[in-house]
């Protein structure tokens, strides 16, 4: 075909142009095929709090709940285990909760919880979101020879004590989560902060 | 071209290049005369594609994409429908068999330097195959819904969220929901049936017309495009149909031999292809003992484990394929093959091929113990992620180093 006569220039910025408001439009087209993969309304409602009864479990013992699908687990220290929790400071990685997003501010202490004895902590490792299994004896155990406590995930070896704080040398970085919750006379109410609520 | 006129194909190739495609492609594709044992596996990775598509489609028929539902319609298949069983163990099995003929054929390439110029693309669009070919793995391992379904699912995408800022968000993008759930599955469901295999089939293509505007690499590394005779054919070049053609046909059927020996009695690889924890429904408040991935993952997972940093582990294990891709230029050497490369590569070769299956064995083991004691697993894996990397970052300068033998002039052995 001949190209006599033809303007380069403004054809050049035609094509740029028509280019430009086709990007335009094919970002706008992208908006709902993102936006779609976001989480349903239906799955967004399903967050209704749980309730526990608490006043069953022994001092050692551990109950798992489920809160929004995910394990919450529920454990009652004994003193021998409470009085080691300050003791472990030097091998932990954020010994003083540095990290505030892992607790709200009433589990902000070295208990990590409202009440001193009981725990409760999302038993998703903060690694990869395995469930951490439950060693609740001071005894050596295969992956720690001195064990004081805690909690081991299978899946890659993190390490956290009884407040769910993680030792040094695994992978995970932070903390477990401490998730809301409040106290109505013997029940956890898991998802509200507030007493009573 | 042989054209032929007045006749049905005649009529056909005037609109359509049938016949040009086929002379193209197949019997005047000259490949080199040298192949050997190597050769076979990328044949064979065409073979098993098709088999998981044709099994995959069979498999849609009577699998539910749901929570509720996706266990026990496998169970269905399992027992109820007939032949079920037989289709979702060819499809179960061809899983493995995909990975074990993709890791010879990537080895292969590795000892004759078949990603060396001209054929880097060739060698980018494969990486880029591999590289979805672990996501529609991965996916697929999903569907039955099983703990190691849900709990591999929980460990791959929370590996995601080890990316600073959105990674949280990204996590939860991903999962369509605030844990892993129906509306993961049955994305998931979407991807590894429509989109994946879609865009693995169109990157095959590319790959083989890449591999065919260049031409086949052989055994020697040598350009068989340099001597023809009278006509313009390669002189140590054979057409690819008959010859490798029927050629292949043996290697497929000893290939079929083995892969149908697992399927028909051993279909579960002693819980390496289907793993034991998977014949209990999901349950997210409980994950299973030991963890592990379907054995093809095995050394990417060793190498994030190795590294005892949550960001730093993900960033290991990207960088460890990611390295992949770079290869052609990584490579320094004069010369393709490794039968005339020098003596860093004769020892470096096998060491990384053992090093691999060595990682790739650590990564099926529990991870206990993973940081105790000296020549414990946890020391086996440091040091062999090590090798892994350091093999392919000083790559340049062993390649270029080593004192290389004469390359022929024409290919040796042959038919």
């Amino acid at each position: 075909m001949s190209q006599d006569g033809v303007n380069k220039s403004r054809r050049t910025l035609l094509v740029g142009a028509t280019a430009a408001v086709g990007a335009v439009g094919a970002g706008f087209v992208a908006v709902p095929f993102v936006k779609s993969w976001n989480p349903s309304e239906k799955a967004k409602a399903a967050g209704a709090p749980a309730k526990v009864d608490v006043s069953k479990i022994e001092p050692g013992a551990m109950i798992t709940a489920e809160w929004r699908g995910k394990p919450v687990y529920i454990a009652r220290r004994t003193e021998e285990t409470l009085a080691i929790l300050p003791s472990l400071n030097s091998r932990l990685k954020d010994p003083e909760n540095g990290n505030k997003a892992q607790q709200p501010a009433y589990a902000d202490n070295v208990n990590r919880s409202r009440k001193a004895d009981l725990i409760v902590v999302e038993g998703v490792c903060t690694h990869l979101g395995c469930a951490p299994k439950y060693f609740a004896e001071v005894k050596p155990e295969p992956f720690d020879a001195e064990w004081k406590g805690g909690f081991y995930c299978p899946c890659h070896g993190s390490r956290f004590d009884l407040s769910g704080r993680v030792f040094n040398g695994s992978p995970a970085a932070d903390n477990l989560v401490v998730p809301p919750y409040s106290f109505d006379g013997d029940t956890l109410i898991i998802g509200v902060d507030e007493e009573n609520a | 071209m042989s054209k032929q006129q007045n006749t049905l194909m005649g009529w056909i190739d005037d609109r359509l290049p049938v016949t040009q495609t086929y002379e193209k492609h197949m019997s005047k594709y000259y490949a080199p005369k040298n192949f050997n044992f190597w050769y076979f596996f990328g044949v064979i990775s065409m073979l098993m594609l098709v088999n998981q598509i044709l099994t995959g489609i069979w498999l849609t028929m009577n699998f539910t994409p749901s929570a509720e539902a996706a266990f026990a319609s496998v169970e269905y298949i399992m027992r109820d429908v007939e032949w079920g069983w037989l289709i979702r163990y060819m499809h179960s099995t061809g899983a493995t068999f995909f990975f074990i003929a993709v890791y010879l054929h990537m080895m292969r390439a590795l000892l004759y330097g078949s990603y060396q110029k001209p054929r880097e693309l060739i060698w980018i669009f494969g990486m880029l195959i591999y590289l979805l070919l672990m996501a529609e793995a991965f996916m697929g391992y999903v569907l039955p819904w099983g703990q190691m379904s849900y709990w591999g699912a929980q460990v791959i995408i929370s590996l995601f969220g080890a990316i600073p800022v959105i990674g949280e968000d990204l996590t939860t993008w991903i999962r369509g929901d605030f844990l892993i759930s129906g509306a993961t599955l049955n994305r998931f469901f979407a991807l590894h049936v429509i989109a994946l295999p879609l865009v693995i089939v169109a990157l095959v293509v590319l790959h083989l017309l890449a591999l065919h505007e260049v031409g086949s690499n052989n055994p020697d590394g040598v350009d068989i495009k340099k001597h023809k005779d009278e006509n313009g054919k390669p002189l140590d070049g054979i057409p690819f149909h008959p010859y490798y053609t029927v050629h292949d046909m043996v290697g497929i059927v000893v290939f079929l031999m083995v892969f149908c020996t697992v399927m028909f009695f051993f279909p579960e690889g002693n819980g390496f292809m289907l793993e034991y924890p998977n014949f209990e429904p999901a349950n997210g408040l409980k994950t299973p003992e030991h963890i592990a991935p379907v054995w093809y993952f095995g050394a990417f997972y060793t190498i994030l484990r190795a590294v005892p940093d949550k960001l730093l582990g993900v960033i290991a294990m990207g960088a460890a394929i990611a390295i992949l891709f770079v290869l052609p230029w990584l490579d320094k050497s004069p010369v393709r093959s490794w039968r005339y490369k020098g003596m860093f590569s004769k020892i470096l070769l096998p060491v990384f091929g053992i090093v691999f299956l060595i990682l790739t064995w650590l990564g099926t083991q529990p991870a206990s113990g993973m940081f105790l004691g000296l020549f414990s697993n946890g020391t086996v894996a440091v040091v062999s992620t090590i090798f892994y990397f350091v093999f392919f970052l000083t790559m340049p300068i062993w390649t270029r180093m080593e004192k290389t033998k004469p390359v022929p002039e024409r290919v040796t052995g042959g038919h």
